[in-house]
């Protein structure tokens, strides 16, 4: 059967049998960062392309529809429109971290690229801590917001800045309680053998309850911590005017802007792999015939399926709620979400002791 | 112009809020002194839309001077020129013919709804909500087109003169102000569903910004904004005019004084002028649509004052003539003005983010502040 894995173990096979070991691995290397950036830049301009047609549809609204068949090509051009843009930099901002601070989020987003399990056997670093690598390196980010809130030198910046300080550490804690509800029952932080663990059956469904509460805390922390609407608070653009990113403009903006899709995009895809399995087909227990059909779809689809599942409710909350403020955002994570992932992780604790999910 | 501070002497910082800002919709200048997110004062800065339209008035004739109080408050431009109308005929003792003053309703309250509606989309985006918008200028699209067809604009609109209305409607006026009026009952349900009945949106709303019925009068506020703390001021019910005197309707009062109780005044009003246009659309009465009135209107000498209720509360117009063909003198008392001197009392100790929600909540117009 035709899958991804059989032709990069063959391409692997080829390289090794021409060349030795230190240059396919250089090959392989420069191969990766080549796909890496690809992906980032494919992924960058389907996202927003997908944003737009969504608020579109749901704004009774055409959206992008003159750039190509069905405006595809919107995103492109805006793309070009904002690398020839002149990267205006205001008076009195630091210069240093300014101009440091959109490439810090962005390196943080690609590093986050580097354990997803795209398909079966289609992975760029099988880590063995797979999942704790995620959440470390994904709280990365928050220096490079305040760095730019901080550089800018704008009170508006600032103000978005630390909003988003506070509200990236808080949400990090609830979403790292509700991923640990599911390291409980798999035993272990390797993405792959998290996948392997669904075999037959997704998280959501076989960890009762717990798991369900699990996944509604981490879909609410995860927009949070991606500075999403109804949680855009270090935005606000009817508040803040931009915040963090007030003062960027050009290709600087889109670096933060690329950076904010490609983590839905990561975060999505941890809640894919964690709770529905990743690139694993449908599988009812013991429902040989059925599991054998569902085999049949390619691994990479059911993987980005279900992730663009999850990134279209993301999308559809961001069109749905109003912003909540300040205070209230602490006060959800602090007073409602922190105790009840605690509660919840004791709980499925209590579940994997004893066996009782299926 | 102030002298822009960074900083209060005790350390607090000065924010500037405005003249461009997204959620002053247009040029208001705000200088917010802020504790971290805390708003401790508040200082309204305005005049950068100032157009001197009263001067311009004192040399322009009765007839002329009504076409530019469109542009004050351009959300509500009818019931501008309706007031000014209406001071107008009461010094040259006009009688208005009935079927002029059905209209004249019909038109200001299906004006009040395009403007309710503009602010209910404009709120919801205040607070960070951007699809409501859409739906409100869904409907808001059928009043306009409405207008386009009876006074040939659609924002900066004149149709009110003195003596009537400056042209019969259009033969299908009743007809679409009927198809509006079902596709808007079927859709006000969509609107408390999206957003009044929102978790999220009742608790950014919900004792934000109170306005005791005491600090509303001293502050001298009017229209939605004083209906909200359960002040009793509906012009079109205490001093009735026009065909206002013969149709059965409501005053809305709520009387928590906080936003949510001024976003409900303004969702129950819309429901309301609904319920004034249906009584009188089909009731429009035959006969003329302009008084006969003489080429060139002269004010007899002395002082005219009336007072009528605008989308955003009460406006007065006052006229003082020394005969001439030209006022000597004219002066709008504007609600915006006063409505927005009370946002410092409501905004003191509550964060940046009520700002926009209780600015939302006040329904400015800046051109109809600084005129």
């Amino acid at each position: 059967m035709f899958s991804i894995e059989n032709i990069l173990n063959s391409f692997h096979k080829w390289l090794g049998s021409m060349l030795n070991q230190t240059n396919v691995m250089l090959i392989e290397m420069a191969l990766i960062a080549f796909f890496a950036i690809t992906l980032f830049a494919i992924l960058g301009l389907v996202l927003v392309y997908l944003e737009r047609k969504v608020s579109a549809f749901i704004q009774i609204r055409k959206g992008p529809n003159r750039v190509g068949p069905f405006g595809i090509f919107q995103t492109t051009a805006d793309t070009l429109k904002l690398i020839v843009k002149e990267s205006f930099m205001p008076d009195k901002v630091d210069k240093f971290l300014y101009q440091l601070a959109p490439f810090i989020v962005m390196i943080t987003a690609m590093l986050l690229l580097a354990p997803i399990p795209f398909a079966r056997g289609v992975q760029i670093w099988n880590i063995n801590i797979g999942v704790f690598y995620v959440t470390a390196v994904s709280s990365l980010s928050v220096i490079g917001i305040l760095m730019a809130g901080w550089a800018s030198s704008n009170k508006y910046s600032l103000l978005g800045a630390m909003r988003s300080g506070a509200q990236i550490v808080s949400y990090e804690l609830s979403a790292g309680m509700a991923i640990l509800s599911i390291i409980v029952l798999t035993g272990s932080l390797n993405l792959q053998d998290i996948i392997a663990s669904q075999e037959n059956g997704w998280w959501i469904f076989k960890g009762h309850i717990p798991a369900l509460v699990a996944f509604v805390i981490y879909i609410i922390a995860v927009t949070a911590e991606t500075n999403r609407a109804p949680f855009d608070l270090a935005e606000a653009e009817s508040e803040l005017t931009g915040g963090f990113h007030t003062e960027y403009a050009g290709m600087r903006f889109a670096l933060f802007f690329l950076a904010e899709y490609i983590n839905i995009f990561i975060v999505c895809a941890i809640g894919a792999t964690l709770f529905f399995g990743g690139w694993m087909p449908f599988h009812i227990g013991n429902w040989q015939a059925f599991n054998h059909v569902m085999d049949f779809i390619p691994s990479s689809i059911w993987f980005f399926g279900k992730t663009f599942f999850l990134i279209l409710l993301i999308m559809w909350f961001r069109w749905t709620f109003p912003r909540l403020r300040v205070d209230q955002l602490l006060n959800l994570e602090w007073k409602y979400l922190l105790p009840i992932s605690m509660l919840n992780l004791l709980v499925m604790t209590l579940i994997a002791i004893k066996g009782w999910h299926f | 112009m102030r002298n822009v501070v960074e900083t209060t002497p005790e350390g607090n910082m000065v924010l500037n809020v405005g003249p461009q800002h997204p959620s002053t919709h247009g040029v208001l200048h705000l200088f917010i002194t802020v504790n971290g997110e805390t708003i401790l004062n508040l200082d309204p800065n305005i005049g950068y839309i100032h157009r001197s339209i009263e001067k311009m008035c004192e040399s322009l004739s009765y007839r002329q001077f009504i076409y530019s109080t469109s542009r004050m408050d351009y959300l509500s431009a009818h019931m501008n020129n309706h007031g000014c109308a209406l001071t107008v005929e009461k010094g040259l003792q006009v009688e208005v013919p009935v079927r002029a003053e059905v209209i004249r309703v019909i038109i200001s309250e299906l004006t009040r709804l395009a403007s309710h509606q503009l602010w209910w989309g404009s709120l919801a985006m205040d607070l960070g909500a951007l699809s409501p918008f859409f739906y409100a200028f869904r409907e808001r699209e059928m009043i306009t087109d409405i207008m386009e067809e009876t006074c040939g604009a659609r924002l900066t609109m004149n149709y009110i003169v003195p003596g009537g209305v400056m042209a019969d409607i259009h033969p299908d006026f009743q007809r679409k102000v009927k198809e509006f009026i079902v596709q808007f009952k079927s859709k006000i349900g969509e609107y408390h569903e999206l957003v009044t009945n929102n978790v999220i949106f009742q608790n950014r709303t919900k004792g934000i910004g109170i306005l005791s019925k005491e600090d509303a009068i001293s502050y001298g506020c009017t229209g939605p904004t004083a209906r909200g703390s359960g002040l009793s001021c509906d012009m079109r019910k205490i001093y009735p005019y026009s065909a206002y005197k013969n149709i059965q309707f409501n005053e809305i009062l709520e009387t928590e004084g906080d936003s949510f109780a001024r976003y409900m005044v303004r969702m129950r009003e819309m429901e309301e002028s609904v319920n004034i246009i249906e009584q009188l659309i089909d009731n429009i009465p035959e006969g003329e649509f302009l008084a006969k009135t003489k080429a060139v209107l002269k004010l007899p000498k002395g002082e005219f004052y009336t007072r009528l209720e605008t989308a955003r509360g009460e406006l007065g117009v006052y006229i003082v003539s020394e005969g001439g063909t030209t006022p000597y003198r004219i002066k709008f008392r504007s609600p915006g003005f006063s409505n927005l001197s009370a946002l410092n009392h409501m905004i003191k100790g509550h964060k940046i983010g009520d700002l926009v929600s209780v600015m939302g909540t006040l329904d400015l117009v800046i051109p109809d502040i600084d005129r």
